[in-house]
């Protein structure tokens, strides 16, 4: 029996490598998987494993996301029960508790903090490139594998501030520290593109789908 | 602490690479996917697809190379040339492109820029600009591939991108594209000082010293094509350079 796996399709943008990232991990770790580029909630609600990817402006995607008939509903159905979920970029932003971001948009507040713009003074934006994770080794089954200080691809102006400490698992450093992955409980998020950042990202979808939280 | 980025450029028609000196005489180069795949392993940080299928016909071709190489490559890819639409973007980002760079069309349509990067989010929309120097300090914008005049000054054109919602300016200066002579330093520091968006350097490079040079003059990409299509530098070989000049780099 397949592991099946839904990434969420609500605004186009290229989803295309999430899905063959997952896939290309899968195979790397011998699980056999079922993945699926779906807005249909039925899709979410029979997954074993969520993922949600996300370019733009959290405004937008939040209402991307609302405009597709039960899609939103049956995400946090789903994660509500407990199927394992990974955010990304936005899809991770997604799950604060607000995004400030032209005006104030809600979030899931699956995780403390808002999603604001970066304050780096003179340095560039986007935060664009190639940047160090920092984390705790041992400290999550996501990080598994991963050395401290391997790089993971970022491009985006905002990030999580006032988080919790106990909900970051990995961070980075961009003028200061940048909140990289959160997590809790059956649910966490990357504000790097893993689909994007070669072996690093590869291990971090296997660690997904090898993940039962 | 952020690396540069070092990224190969193929220049892509009817689907095989090619890559002009002076944006003539062409010479080909060999199978983009391929070359795509070489990059990936060999620690490329970006890649970017230029296609300069100029004619309609053949525009399509590129939308096959793009998905081939997501496919295999989990590595940013941009792809510029020949973007006129938000609905040409729409379609890259669909085959697997994470950039789109814009540059005659949104010279002739600014709100293109601000369209797309609505739609997909600033960090897709990448403005390349060809510029001329006309007088000392000062740099015109080119559009169709460098041939044509516009009047537009960089400056002026690279704060108004800005304004407009581009994630990142491709700088690519007509005078040294193809000669090996190195970046247009002073084009790349009027450029990089004024703006906050990351700008990435092109047009120029034949030695390792100048990836050195257009870093420390503000660039934070460093693209090239002819030095890694024809073997005379590796991937590695440039971030080895950067590396021993203190420049933080990803190896």
């Amino acid at each position: 029996m397949s592991l099946r796996v839904a990434v969420i399709d609500y605004q186009g943008g290229n989803l295309a490598s999430a899905a063959r990232g997952l896939e290309l991990a899968a195979v790397h770790r011998q699980i056999p998987v079922d993945v699926q580029i779906t807005s249909c909630p039925d899709d979410v609600r029979r997954a074993d494993k969520i993922v949600l990817p996300g370019q733009g402006a959290f405004a937008d995607c939040a209402a991307g996301l609302a405009n597709v008939d039960g899609l939103k509903a049956s995400l946090l159905e789903q994660v509500a029960a407990g199927t394992p979920f990974l955010g990304i970029c936005v899809g991770m932003q997604l799950m604060a508790e607000r995004g400030l971001e032209h005006g104030i948009t809600p979030g899931f507040g699956w995780v403390h903090g808002d999603i604001a713009k970066m304050d780096v003074g003179s340095a560039k934006l986007p935060h664009m490139g190639w940047n160090e994770l920092r984390f705790e080794p041992g400290s999550h089954q996501l990080l598994e594998g991963l050395k401290p200080d391997d790089h993971a691809y970022f491009v985006h102006s905002y990030a999580l501030t006032n988080g919790l400490p106990d909900e970051t698992i990995a961070t980075t450093d961009y003028t200061k520290d940048i909140v990289a992955m959160v997590a809790k409980n059956n649910m966490a998020g990357t504000q790097f593109h893993v689909e994007k950042s070669q072996a690093v990202g590869l291990q971090i979808l296997g660690n997904f789908l090898s993940w039962s939280p | 602490m952020l690396k540069l980025r070092v990224i190969p450029c193929l220049d892509v028609k009817d689907g095989r690479v090619v890559k002009g000196i002076n944006f003539t005489s062409l010479r080909d180069a060999g199978d983009p996917v391929e070359q795509a795949a070489l990059y990936d392993q060999a620690g490329a940080d970006e890649l970017t697809f230029l296609d300069i299928t100029a004619s309609s016909d053949n525009r399509d071709t590129i939308l096959d190379v793009v998905q081939r190489t997501a496919e295999k490559v989990f590595l940013p890819l941009t792809v510029g040339g020949g973007i006129r639409t938000v609905q040409d973007m729409r379609r890259l980002l669909l085959a697997g492109a994470d950039k789109c760079s814009v540059n005659s069309a949104a010279i002739s349509r600014p709100e293109l820029i601000s369209e797309a990067a609505e739609k997909f989010g600033s960090q897709c929309v990448v403005v390349a600009i060809d510029a001329r120097q006309t007088a000392p300090g000062q740099w015109e914008v080119f559009s169709h591939g460098g041939r044509k005049p516009t009047g537009i000054d960089v400056l002026q054109w690279a704060k108004r991108a800005q304004t407009l919602g581009a994630g990142e300016i491709l700088l690519t200066s007509m005078d040294r594209d193809g000669t090996g002579e190195g970046f247009d330093l002073g084009l790349l520091k009027t450029i990089c000082n004024a703006i906050q968006l990351p700008v990435v350097a092109s047009g120029g490079v034949g030695e390792l010293q100048h990836f050195v040079d257009g870093a420390k003059a503000g660039a934070t990409g460093l693209l090239a094509a002819s030095i890694f299509h024809f073997g005379k530098f590796k991937i590695n070989d440039v971030k080895q350079a950067l590396a021993s000049a203190n420049l933080p780099v990803r190896l």
